[in-house]
């Protein structure tokens, strides 16, 4: 388990498809996004959304949990400060991810596969640029190494 | 630590509390003492062996000591800030119990040490102590011993992970949590670990392995330590009850570091400075947030 992550031959880094799970707030983020697609932008399909009531609703467990089941890269994305649906969620947010991604970079995930952002539901070109930019960074990083071996997976 | 024995007896005798929670001597060291009876204060002990944090017995999940009655607990300055942050949680009502603190020149990395202070037998807590002099007590005893030899063990290996990429910092952890055999005792130590149920306990949906695989030990040591931000009194009892012997210490003092680094917080033994992560000031640092 202590080999560096493999890095895979050139073609197989140009075919690697990152699986990214984004976790977004219903108010900004998901209307935001919302605004993307009924605007017709295009932007890179990796990412699946999961939406949720607050940014704060977003325990780290659930990006444990996304990395653990095959996550290459996770985002997390909310109402810009001050703009929070129920005032104040997205400031206990604030600093809970500043902390898990302190601690995640203290145990040797690596950042990039992570992305926060305040995006607000005016914002599809903004939900745009976040998820393009998010795909390419995880694609030039490659796969994330399982913790597991396959062998050890339990069931689906 | 007549002064102790003393002032255990007056309590006990009259009925001010019906127990008092301190240190004894055992077959291995000092171990924790409950003594419930005025008589029974002749066990008492203090000296730098020490090593236990008895706030944990106040910790609300420890139901069958709370059946004891009022409690007197006999703190060191680190663990007074257990003491403070159980208050500060709704945990424990500063008016149902008795901190008999003590004056505290460090101690000892395991109570089965002699209790004699160098930079190798000191524990990683005590360097730099601000808390030598404590602060939140109902009884100060004893008279200010002269500073802990200083030890930097622990500043060492944060720098040396620090200064490793993510990668060789992955792989030092994975070494490490491969050994944990998920038995808990880090939690079950805790003074701070208070949930009624515990998320690593939870089956629907269970959000982290039971068994002890690396992905599990993984996401429960991350988990665990994550919920002890600002919390973490690093009193280093987890680290100590390790049967592993991971070294569950860096986690927790990252994790602080991290706290003081963004928060300007400090672990406190004031019970009404607010918890870091039940609080926010509207200009906390977003660096990281696109």
């Amino acid at each position: 388990m202590s080999q560096p992550s493999p890095q895979g031959t050139p073609q197989e880094k140009a075919d690697f498809e990152p699986t990214i799970v984004s976790f977004v707030c219903n108010w900004c983020t998901y209307t935001g996004a919302d605004l993307a697609g009924t605007s017709r932008l295009q932007m890179a399909p990796n990412v699946r959304v999961i939406r949720l009531n607050c940014s704060s609703r977003v325990n780290p467990l659930f990006i444990m949990k996304a990395f653990e089941r095959g996550a290459d890269g996770v985002m997390v994305s909310g109402c810009h400060t001050g703009d929070c649906h129920y005032s104040t969620g997205n400031y206990y947010a604030r600093r809970r991810f500043a902390i898990f991604r302190d601690l995640a970079d203290f145990m040797g995930l690596d950042t990039n596969r992570m992305t926060f952002s305040w995006v607000s539901a005016s914002e599809g070109h903004k939900w745009q640029q976040v998820v393009n930019e998010t795909s390419a960074r995880v694609k030039a990083l490659g796969p994330l190494r399982p913790t597991v071996e396959p062998s050890q997976e339990d069931g689906p | 630590m007549n002064t102790l024995r003393e002032l255990a007896r007056k309590l006990l005798h009259d009925g001010t509390v019906q127990v008092v929670i301190g240190y004894e001597e055992g077959s291995r060291g000092p171990r924790p003492a409950f003594v419930t009876d005025p008589a029974g204060a002749e066990r008492l002990i203090f000296d730098a062996r020490c090593v236990q944090n008895l706030a944990a017995y106040l910790n609300p999940r420890r139901e069958h000591l709370r059946r004891l009655g009022k409690p007197a607990v006999v703190v060191k300055g680190c663990d007074a800030r257990a003491v403070a942050g159980l208050i500060r949680e709704s945990q424990l009502r500063r008016e149902d119990l008795v901190v008999i603190a003590v004056r505290c020149g460090g101690v000892v990395r395991d109570p089965r040490l002699a209790g004699e202070l160098t930079a190798e037998t000191v524990s990683d807590r005590c360097s730099g102590c601000e808390v030598r002099e404590p602060r939140l007590y109902d009884h100060l005893l004893g008279e200010l011993p002269p500073a802990p030899p200083a030890t930097h063990r622990r500043e060492e290996k944060l720098a040396q992970l620090d200064r490793m990429s993510a990668d060789e910092r992955r792989a030092f952890w994975d070494g490490e949590l491969a050994r944990c055999i998920r038995c808990h005792a880090c939690r079950a130590v805790c003074p701070m670990c208070f949930c009624v149920e515990c998320m690593a306990d939870k089956s629907q949906p269970q959000w982290i392995d039971s068994s002890p695989t690396l992905r599990g030990n993984r996401a429960w040591q991350t988990m665990r330590v994550l919920h002890q931000a600002g919390r973490c009194v690093d009193c280093l009892e987890c680290e100590r009850a390790c049967p592993a012997g991971i070294p569950l210490g860096l986690l927790g003092r990252h994790v602080a570091r991290s706290v003081e680094r963004r928060f300007a917080y400090r672990v406190s033994d004031d019970p009404a400075v607010p918890a870091p992560m039940g609080s926010y000031r509207t200009e906390d640092g977003e660096e990281f947030i696109q």
